[in-house]
């Protein structure tokens, strides 16, 4: 177990040391920071002067090797933009998307495995074709579309009259098409201050009305691929011998579905969900940009758009971080579900 | 009344093309503590027969008709809830392989446990120590340790053992045995049939045991049903079959053994295979690979090509072949003419 983890310490070191090396090597084709940090009317030599002290003319070596050695103090550089240590601008802002991933992750774990597990049971039944399709269209609507849309139904409102209105049914019809609207859409209102730079909006039913479109939304592109995968895997599972000889036990259904085969099911999802999270990190620059969540998504938008090499560096890091450690918790909780696994720092 | 009659069994299977009939007119009978074989090839439904007993054939089989009476009750009638208690508890199985029939998450306790706890009203600390006595019955070593372990940490012979404890922990009155022996190493096969059978002669509990293997059937067994696609084409007492086999199909079987071939010459087999179920040969199923069929003057039984054979009683056998039948019509007319 200790070894396991040292090992992946390790593995963690190395995936930073990559992403920095090949974060630091695009900085060139970024545009140049000067232009982003002093106006128009700056001559060429202050210009140049500034290039120099910032260090920005020294070779690609020699900058990468001062960008490393200050790393290893945790000391990431200031970010151009900021004017700030870049961990103090990511911390500020990583509580936000944090909050926002977590939201998401309980959406998706909280249906998909009903709808998986049900639709696995019954695949026969109209709700789980219907649940089938529907999933075919969530895994090909890209997560901007769907926010958009989200928008305009919950928060703007959506007013139409498709039918005659002079008969009851008609009215009645139209009305439920329409939506008056008026869900948060923008920003994170007054989240709660709990501790350092970390503000909640768990703590209080407004905040978490802030938090129901963006974590929607981004839920969107992850739920489907779960329905689906839990459903496959279900499927099979039922058709193993350990569920037919569970079944000639005379042990209860509930029993077979719930505690025989989910269990096996969940191995694989397990698996595939943990690189999968890490991944929700990654669309949140896409869901946070829609909705102007302040995170890290949202920042790291603006930092390409300014040139800011130390913090666009560091964000990849944190998240490359983030990758690391929650592929280690998956394997950890991998290995309390799996009995024939045993965590060890040897190569498998 | 037997403790098991199966009568007329009809199993089908709803593919979209059509039904297609797995079993036709089973007819079998088990008492109480008997033990019965069933043989035949790949295909021949045996395990559909077995299956179809406790009602667990896999979608899209069904039972299309005939009745299984157990114990006065009437099987096919009856409610899911009221099946699942005859199941593992009354009839138990025990299936092929013992590498993939046991759940690899639970722990062999958590696996005997929930099987005890579904038919009776018990403390998990009293299952516990049944199942233990279960383990101990079965001779596994160290049985106290094994209830915490997973299947993966056992060999495929100790988790046979472990089954067996399973299908024997509510002392059942029937097992069913579906190749109990095929996926186990040749020196395991031998231990683990003369454990089954010790089991099941101590506590009188009746076997149905379906497999390949003759020699296990003519050791084990009292009496012996040969499948031959989706029917029954001979049963009678064990011994009487392997001795003076009537059904060509149980001729070839039993001279397809490697004891009965010449030392050094090919081994005996029967020609050709088992015909597809949705595409049976018309007439007797066996007919295309029958060498019977034409007799030994040279002409030819258009029975065998035309009517399906009915069951004719040689001694204390039934066989369904009309070559039989000839056989025997042909005896009893000289008696006849005597008297």
């Amino acid at each position: 177990m200790i070894a396991f983890l040292i090992k992946r310490l390790y593995h963690a070191l190395l995936v930073m040391f990559v992403i920095s090396l090949i974060a630091f090597a695009i900085q060139d084709n970024l545009g140049d920071p000067i232009q982003q940090m002093v106006g128009q009317s700056v001559p060429e030599s202050e210009r140049e002067a500034l290039r120099e002290e910032l260090g920005l003319n020294d070779p690609f070596l020699v900058q990468y090797l001062r960008f490393a050695g200050n790393a290893v103090q945790f000391d990431f550089g200031y970010s151009y933009t900021f004017n700030q240590p870049t961990t103090e601008v990511i911390m500020r802002h990583l509580p936000a998307t944090l909050e926002l991933v977590a939201a998401s992750t309980f959406l998706i774990i909280a249906l998909s495995v009903p709808i998986g597990v049900y639709s696995a049971i019954r695949p026969r039944a109209w709700l789980s074709r219907f649940f089938m399709g529907v999933s075919i269209v969530g895994i090909s609507i890209p997560v901007f579309l769907t926010a958009i849309v989200l928008i305009q139904i919950f928060a703007i409102g959506v007013s139409v009259a498709p039918f005659p209105a002079d008969t009851g049914w008609g009215a009645w019809l139209n009305g439920v098409l329409s939506t008056e609207g008026g869900m948060p859409a923008y920003g994170r209102g007054d989240p709660v201050h709990v501790f350092g730079t970390w503000d909640t909006n768990f703590a209080s039913l407004t905040g978490l009305t802030y938090l129901v479109l963006p974590a929607v939304s981004l839920a969107s592109i992850m739920l489907p691929l779960f329905i689906r995968l839990i459903r496959a895997e279900m499927l099979e599972v039922l058709q193993s011998e350990y569920v037919k000889f569970a079944r000639a036990k005379g042990i209860s259904l509930r029993r077979i579905y719930f505690i025989h085969a989910l269990k096996n099911t969940m191995l694989p999802v397990i698996t595939v969900g943990g690189v999968q999270i890490g991944t929700l990190v990654a669309y949140t620059i896409l869901t946070e940009t829609v909705f102007q969540w302040p995170g890290m998504g949202l920042m790291f938008l603006n930092a390409i758009q300014r040139s800011d090499v130390p913090l666009i560096v560091t964000y990849l890091m944190i998240v490359g971080l983030i990758f690391v450690i929650t592929n280690t918790l998956v394997d950890l909780i991998y290995g309390l579900v799996n009995p024939t696994v045993k965590l060890t720092g040897k190569p498998a | 009344m037997a403790l098991l009659d199966v009568t007329n069994l009809d199993v089908r299977f709803a593919l979209r093309r059509g039904d297609v009939q797995a079993l036709r007119d089973v007819c079998f009978s088990l008492e109480r503590g008997e033990r019965l074989g069933i043989v035949g090839e790949s295909g021949a439904g045996k395990s559909v027969a077995a299956f179809s007993l406790l009602n667990l054939i896999a979608k899209p089989g069904y039972i299309a008709g005939g009745s299984i009476t157990f114990d006065g009750q009437e099987l096919t009638a009856m409610s899911d809830r009221a099946l699942r208690h005859v199941r593992g508890h009354r009839m138990s199985m025990i299936f092929q392989d013992p590498m993939m029939t046991l759940n690899p998450v639970l722990t062999i306790g958590e696996q005997m446990v929930e099987c005890l706890k579904a038919h009776r009203r018990i403390s998990s600390k009293e299952a516990r120590a049944i199942s233990l006595r279960k383990l101990e019955q079965v001779q596994i070593p160290s049985p106290a340790a094994r209830l915490d372990q997973y299947p993966h940490e056992l060999s495929g012979g100790m988790r046979q053992r472990v089954i067996i404890a399973i299908a024997l922990l509510l002392d059942p009155d029937i097992i069913i045995a579906d190749e109990p022996t095929t996926a186990l190493d040749v020196t395991i096969q031998a231990e683990i049939m003369a454990l089954l059978l010790e089991l099941c002669e101590k506590h009188n509990v009746g076997l149905i045991l379906i497999t390949h293997d003759l020699g296990v059937v003519s050791q084990v067994t009292q009496r012996m049903l040969v499948m031959y696609a989706g029917r029954v084409i001979e049963q009678g007492p064990t011994r009487e079959i392997i001795n003076d086999p009537q059904h060509p199909y149980t001729q070839g079987l039993i001279n397809a053994l490697p004891q009965m071939a010449t030392p050094g010459a090919r081994l005996n087999q029967i020609p050709g295979s088992m015909p597809s179920l949705d595409n049976l040969p018309s007439g007797c199923a066996f007919h295309p690979r029958c060498g019977f069929v034409t007799r030994a003057d040279g002409s030819t039984r258009h029975a065998c090509t035309d009517e399906v054979p009915d069951f004719v009683t040689s001694g204390n056998c039934r066989v369904a072949c009309h070559m039989v039948a000839e056989m025997l019509d042909r005896e009893r007319i000289p008696a006849e003419e005597i008297r």
